[in-house]
């Protein structure tokens, strides 16, 4: 239960900073419009959505003999292919080739694997440099941070916070708190950064297995500099990122893009096939895909959670949750927070360190309803909830059963049982009707912001034989 | 490392037998624009991120680019001698006064990496084709052309043919049959670069170009 204390810890904290909450209200209310507008007709958007599921649905289907074609097609390209089962080896496959170059410094363009991977802490740790180039990414590495969204990395600060980071970390330049200003000089610090480094790192929105290509969707230029610049390529990514033809590319593409923050196509969309050819003149002479798999074909096994692997983090269900919005990402405790989070968290990490998550939810089911590629997330943070309390030891999600209580099964044994013995149900309503003089006025956390519940003096069944209701 | 890879792909087909397959219907209509619709497209959905979008003509759009250099106080610009856009540039800096500097490195990169990050103000690159749908160039770099030239220096200055813009990005993939080979690097570009990471504001000019000029041949 440590986990659950921890996390309404957190939670407690994030809703008792004014500051934090008013950044989260207006950076979420502001991307719920973007996404609107981009969305105009609402049945094409429906249409499109559907579009989206199936494409990204027939990828999952026929993921085996993708990343075959996909390892295939890199290869004949010249793109070195790496698996990794564990986020050890991932690290481990990317440390060797930073030191078969004699590579000490990275430069990377922002990645959701990577920071799964803590690929950062694992570099440094052996004497490396990684940094970051995403403006957010930088400014969350300034302030030794983790992301608080996979889109928008340090959407929890505000520009005073961010102007005061960097009047701190980078005392000669003149204090600012003009954002375009900001970014200049995040601009000039990171340019000799791209210029000196001897790696660069990139994750992968979509891997085309057809054609054995990478694609990258970004707006800062920084994911171009670091696949282009440095003279090795490195690109990490989760084995679910495979689609199975160019042809699928546009239409997930147009749904990442509005979904995430409403621009009808990113600046850049990079593709990138192969490392340099003879004769051309720039891009890296050697570019490593590494393909990780970290649980992921463990959630592919189960017919329902494998739904949760069609997702294009585009970050609409968290920008959509009411629970996100108020508590932000850093009080999930997860790398990704919302809906999506929820669900993919705990089924990597277990459910004995993440099974609070599902139950960070209010069911309201907006999630599901922005979800770009239609994933039923109330539904699977619901079997999520199910899964950590079930005791069939049936289940394949790990930690299944972990925060089942004793005490809350007996419970819903005799509330299960009372309901379907008449006499024990009419007996006990009588007397709870009895008793409602000594129900508690304090009762836990729900009295904390709400007055205690009254029972009524008779119950529903018994005003309704009054009325002359017949029960059959 | 295969055994990693073994590992992997026999778990996926271990329960993969009972998942049926998705009725994937992949047949994309392209709306029905003409020229002059593509044209308008482009160019609306180009300014609206910013981009400054010029139409000119086949015979002067190399005098605009000069007009536009000499306006913009360009110190320098960076263009391909082989590439598709060489002669009428020529031609226009021979007889022009008071232009940048035309500069040329017909060698890898990696020779004069420092004065290309360090002392190009802008660079112009032709382009493959475009999509009218969402205002985005499609540039597939060449050896004449390469990747950073698009990317490092702050100014980009793109030349567009009317004639190559198609209606989406599904419709250039079809009709360009991209998938009988694709180049070491594909791009889409809509307009400078730029980050809305502090606090959800729009501000342009990160880390790739801080200005992209489109000339767009009529």
């Amino acid at each position: 239960m440590q986990q659950k204390a921890e996390f309404e810890q957190r939670v407690q904290k994030a809703l008792n900073n004014p500051q934090l909450r008013r950044n989260f209200r207006v950076a979420m209310d502001g991307l719920m419009e973007k996404r609107s507008n981009a969305f105009p007709d609402k049945e094409a958007l429906e249409a499109l959505r559907i579009t989206g599921a199936n494409i990204r649905a027939n990828a999952l289907v026929k993921q085996p003999e993708l990343l075959e074609q996909l390892e295939a097609n890199c290869t004949r390209n010249g793109i070195q292919v790496h698996w990794a089962e564990t986020i050890e080896q991932a690290n481990r496959i990317v440390l060797e080739i930073m030191e078969r170059h004699q590579a000490t410094g990275m430069i990377k363009g922002k990645s959701m694997v990577s920071e799964e991977m803590e690929l950062n802490h694992f570099l440094e740790a052996q004497g490396n440099s990684c940094i970051e180039s995403d403006l957010g990414e930088y400014i969350i590495q300034l302030d030794h941070e983790t992301p608080s969204h996979i889109i928008a990395p340090a959407i929890h600060k505000s520009k005073q916070e961010i102007a005061q980071l960097f009047q701190e970390k980078h005392p000669d330049i003149p204090y600012s708190e003009d954002i375009e200003t900001m970014t200049r000089s995040a601009r000039k610090i990171l340019r000799g950064k791209f210029f000196e480094a001897d790696v660069g790192l990139s994750g992968v929105n979509f891997a085309v297995a057809e054609t054995g290509t990478l694609c990258l969707v970004e707006n800062e230029g920084n994911g171009r500099m670091c696949t282009t610049v440095p003279p090795v390529h490195i690109a990490v990514t989760g084995i679910e990122k495979v689609v199975e033809k160019l042809a699928d590319v546009p239409p997930l593409l147009k749904l990442l893009t509005r979904s995430a923050s409403g621009q009808h196509i990113s600046t850049y969309f990079n593709m990138i096939s192969s490392p340099r050819k003879p004769g051309e003149r720039d891009g890296p002479t050697e570019v490593h895909l590494v393909l990780l798999d970290n649980q992921r074909s463990r959630i592919y096994a189960d017919e329902e959670l494998f739904d949760s692997l069609r997702c294009i983090r585009c970050g609409a269900c968290m920008n959509h949750c009411p629970v996100y919005t108020r508590i932000g990402g850093h009080a999930y405790g997860s790398l990704i927070p919302g809906p999506i989070g929820s669900v993919i968290e705990p089924q990597k990490f277990g459910l004995e360190n993440f099974g609070v998550l599902p139950t960070a939810s209010t069911l309201c089911g907006a999630c599901g309803e922005v979800c770009p590629v239609k994933i039923p997330l109330p539904k699977l943070l619901h079997r999520l909830r199910y899964e950590q309390v079930r005791n069939d030891h049936t289940g394949a999600t790990i930690g299944q059963g972990s925060q089942r209580s004793t005490r809350e099964a007996l419970i819903w044994k005799l509330w299960s049982w009372a309901h379907a013995n008449p006499a024990v149900y009419r007996g006990g309503t009588r007397l709870a009707g009895l008793l409602r003089g000594v129900v508690p006025n304090k009762i836990g956390p729900w009295t904390r912001v709400r007055t205690a519940p009254k029972i009524a003096p008779k119950s529903l069944h018994q005003l309704a034989r009054e009325e002359g209701f017949e029960n059959e | 490392m295969s055994k990693a890879r073994d590992n992997i792909l026999a778990r996926l087909r271990a329960r993969n037998a009972e998942k049926a397959p998705v009725d994937l219907d992949r047949t994309v209509e392209s709306p029905d624009w003409s020229r002059e619709e593509r044209i308008d497209r482009f160019c609306k959905a180009m300014r609206s991120v910013k981009t400054e979008v010029h139409t000119v003509g086949r015979e002067n759009w190399a005098k605009k680019l000069a007009e536009l250099s000499k306006q913009k106080k360009l110190k320098n610009l960076l263009y391909a001698p082989a590439g598709p856009l060489a002669e009428p540039i020529e031609a226009v800096w021979r007889a022009g006064e008071g232009l940048p500097e035309l500069v040329t490195r017909e060698v890898e990169v990696d020779g004069w990496k420092e004065e290309l990050f360090f002392d190009i103000d802008a660079a112009v690159t032709s382009t493959r084709s475009a999509i009218a749908e969402v205002g985005a160039m499609i540039l597939w770099p060449t050896p004449e052309e390469p990747r950073t030239f698009s990317l490092v220096p702050p100014v980009h200055i793109a030349v567009v043919e009317a004639d190559q813009l198609h209606n989406t990005f599904a419709d250039a993939i079809a009709a360009e049959e991209w998938t009988s080979g694709m180049p070491t690097n594909a791009l889409l570009i809509s307009g400078p670069s730029k980050s809305a990471d502090i606090e959800q504001t729009l501000a342009y000019g990160v880390h790739g170009p801080v200005e992209l000029i489109v000339l767009l041949i009529e």
